[in-house]
Order: structure tokens, then sequence, then C-alpha cells
């Protein structure tokens, strides 16, 4: 059963990764919301065994390599998210969609600070008001996606 | 959720509490944002996930370059009739223009008092082709597909017919990543070619600007002036076409005037790309090290080289090695990655 879980979770992970870095229009791009990190949240909080730390930790050594940043800072950032969500994840998982969209927006905000903060130390900062837009499309897409990813992980299983 | 069977009386995971995993991991993830930060030790390991990822970028990116090929297939015959004509004329104009070249490279040779004509800075160059473009207010990239297996180097110029476009920063086997010349985070530093003010342009985040955030008020640059690159931060040589000033605003209470150029390289239009090897020691090449960011004092070899060198019988006095990069105090390469 285990095995099964992680081959949907890899798929679920991958698609969330080509959402994430399919190119768009430049508008598009700034309201995208992190597929990824939603994904990895989602695992998290719903099946902390197959998703959780580890899972994080290489989402986002991807979207280092993905997006040119310094290897690890990504990695860092859904590190301390996923744990947040793997150590609250029965009290977030019985939450209705809308206070779990208000916790993913904190974990969003989260996550986007520890961005800033690696950024800002290693001297790549781009302190621009825009890179917060996702934290907000991403609360706001939280009840789809997860119904989606529910759905995707629990078909014929 | 019950396939996953994850109750709450089930250890999480193999190794360990959530808490001791996730210090595992960030240790990890501090430790290699400290080695890829400051040591350059994971370039392997960067070429290798670059070479990994590769397959899925161009993937992601094949419906927009589907699209473009559709539309080059599609164009009517005429259309391209008269694209070539255009470019027989255009060739036409270049041969001549170029006609004196040689002659007036040995004049100049000569009026710099050297024997021989200096051979063109750039050596070689390679045509790449643009596989991905990231161009919004946070970053200005693109993905091209040649790699260190053409020979490509990390922090290399690249360039198009009309100007400078960008330097290479992360590369792979058959991938590199380049950072445009407008992205935030990039600086260039330039020279203005009609009074030889020297300053730094700055990307604005969009593809059709550059800011020059340190020019004092009473700067000599106007409108129309043309930007070329100073040759100082040891990347790009000296003398090439970066953008032409549109705006200068000189405001009585602000010290610094506010100046916008436009950048020559046609950055959104570009479908190809090249990629520019430059001869190691000629007076205009840029310094093979570029390693600005971990210098602890300036470098002597990566100032400005305008004038040829001495000839060889009147040897300069050797200045003490000690105090050259104190004298010669380097202002930092800012566009050193």
């Amino acid at each position: 059963m285990m095995a099964y879980g992680r081959a949907r979770l890899l798929f679920a992970s991958f698609v969330a990764l080509i959402l994430t870095v399919l190119p768009l229009p430049s508008w598009l791009d700034v309201l995208r919301p992190q597929f990824l990190v939603l994904a990895v949240l989602w695992w998290s909080v719903n099946s902390p065994g197959t998703g959780g730390i580890a899972l994080g930790f290489f989402a986002g050594l991807l979207l280092d390599v993905f997006q040119g940043t310094v290897l690890g800072e990504h990695a860092l950032a859904l590190s301390i998210v996923t744990y947040i969500a793997v150590r609250e994840h029965q009290r977030i998982r019985t939450k209705p969609a809308i206070q779990q969209a208000m916790i993913v927006f904190a974990a969003l905000i989260v996550y986007e600070i520890v961005l800033f903060v690696i950024e800002g130390w290693t001297g790549h900062l781009v302190a621009s008001p825009l890179r917060w837009v996702h934290t907000v499309t991403g609360a706001l897409i939280w009840p789809p996606a997860a119904a989606i990813l529910a759905y995707a992980a629990e078909r014929r299983a | 959720m019950a396939a996953f069977g994850t109750g709450a009386g089930r250890p999480l995971g193999r190794g360990g509490s959530p808490g001791f995993r996730f210090t595992v991991y960030a240790v990890l993830a501090v430790v290699v944002m400290y080695l890829d930060q400051r040591g350059h030790y994971l370039y392997q390991v960067r070429y290798v996930l670059q070479a990994a990822v590769y397959p899925v970028q161009l993937a992601v990116n094949s419906p927009a370059a589907a699209w473009a090929w559709l539309k080059e297939t599609s164009q009517a015959r005429a259309a391209l009739e008269a694209e070539n004509a255009r470019l027989r004329e255009r060739q036409r104009d270049l041969e001549l223009q170029s006609m004196r070249y040689e002659a007036l490279a040995r004049e100049n040779g000569e009026l710099r008092g050297l024997k021989e004509a200096l051979p063109p800075v750039a050596d070689r160059w390679l045509a790449a082709e643009i596989v991905g473009i990231q161009q919004d207010s946070l970053r200005q990239k693109m993905l091209l597909n040649r790699g260190a297996a053409n020979g490509v180097f990390p922090a290399q110029a690249v360039l198009d017919d009309k100007g400078l476009i960008g330097q290479t920063t992360h590369v792979g086997p058959w991938s590199a990543d380049v950072i445009l010349i407008t992205d935030p985070e990039h600086a260039v530093p330039v020279r203005v070619e009609r009074t030889g003010l020297r300053t730094i342009a700055v990307g604005a985040g969009d593809a059709s600007s550059l800011a020059m955030p340190y020019l004092p008020g009473n700067a000599d640059i106007k409108t129309g002036d043309l930007l070329v690159t100073s040759g100082l931060g040891g990347v790009f040589p000296e003398g090439y076409p970066v953008a032409r000033v549109t705006e200068v605003h000189r405001d009585a209470v602000q010290p610094l005037a506010q100046v916008r150029a436009k950048p020559l390289a046609h950055i959104d239009t570009d479908t190809e790309v090249m990629l520019v090897w430059f001869r190691a020691g000629h007076p205009a090449a840029p310094v093979a090290e570029s390693g600005g960011a971990d210098l602890k004092s300036g470098n002597a070899a990566m100032q400005p080289q305008p004038a040829p060198p001495k000839p060889a019988k009147a040897p300069a006095p050797e200045p003490a090695k000690a105090d050259a990069p104190k004298a010669t105090d380097a202002p930092k390469a800012e566009d050193a990655q």
C-alpha cells in the first residue's frame, strides 16, 4: 500500500512541478500559485508517512535547480513548511477547506519569508511586492487543488 | 486516506521523529547553501542536476517552440521572399561597411603605437537557440541549448547582432542558464560612448529598460547617448553596445539623476543568440578571473586597459606586489555571479 501511495505522490508532484515551471506570460506568472509547494503541503498533511520533510527537501532542491537559485534555498524553506505541516497534520486535516486555506496562506507566508531572508543573506534579494502575490492565489486555489489531489490519491486505491 | 495507513499510533516515516528529521534536513540545506554560495564546491552536483532537469525544461517549453515552428512553416511564400530580399540587401550593406575594416584596424594600431593591428577581441562564437525564457519583474532569465559539451563556461558573455544580452550563470552539459542584463539582480559596467563617463547599468525587471542609479545630477548624459561596455567587471570585453539612453530626469532636490536606457539587443523577440569567446590577453578582453565577489581587495588585472601595452624595451617600473591591489582598488564587480 505504501509503495502504491508513493507512486501517486511522485506523479502528482511531477505534475505540480511542471505546472510550476511552465512558461507563462508575465502577468499570469505573477499570479501563478506555487503548485509544487501546495502538493507537498497536501501530502504532508494527509499522508505524512509518504510525504513529509524528505519530500519537501528534495522538491525544494528541484525548484532550486529549475529557478537557478542558491542550492538549498527552496529546500530549506520547504523543509520548514513541511515540518510544520507534519507536526500539525492531525489538527489541519480535520479543519474545513476554508480554514485549511487560511492555514495554507500562513504557511506560504512563512515559506516566502524564509526565501526572502535567505536571498537577503546571499545577496540575491529581489524586493518586489509582486513576489507575495502567489501566497494569496495559493490560498485561494487550495480548496479545489486539495479536492483534485484527494481524488488523484484515492481513485482506485 | 485509509489507503495510506497513517494512523495516529504509527511512527511517522523511517528516520525517527519529525523534529529529528527536520533538524537533519534543515542542517543539510544550510550546509548545501553554504557550499554553493561560498566555495562553489557544488559545481559538479549542480552540473549533474542541470543535466537531469534539462529534458523536463525542454518538455515544458515545447508548446511555445511548436507554436513558433508552426508560425514559421505556415508563412506565405511572398513573406519569405520579401525577407530574403531584405536580408540580401542588408548583407550587401554590411559588406560595404566592412570593406575598409582591415585598413582601419591597421591604421588604428599604428596610431596606438603598435607594430601590428590587433586581431578582433572576439575569438569565436557559437549560435545557441533559446529554449526557455522567463521574463517577469522578479527574474529575467533564459535557457540556451548549448552547454559544457560545447565549451560553454559560467559567466560567459551572450550577445545578439545588436548588442549585449546577458551572461551565463549555471552551465549544464547540454544547457546553460543565462541571466539577462535586464534582470533586477544584474548590473553591467558601462561607459557613455560620447563622453567616456563610466557608470553601472542595472536591470529594471522588464525587457525594455535599464536603470542607471549611480549618476550624479550634473552628469553629462542626455537622451540618445549610446552606452557601451566599459570592460570593467571581468565578464564583458570593452566596447560592445549595450543600450541607448531614453530618459534623463534631473530633479533639483535629488542628488542623483534618474536615467533610463533601452537595451539594443532584441531581448524579447530573439530566437537565437551568440555565445562569445574572447581572446585572452587582448587589451579589450575581460580578464579571465571574474571572481570579483571573493576578492578581499581589488585585482590590478581587472582594471580597464584603454592604452596598449608598453613597448618591451622600456619596461615599466615593477610596482611592489603588495601595494598594487591597494593602489588600484577595483570597484566590486557587481555582475560577477
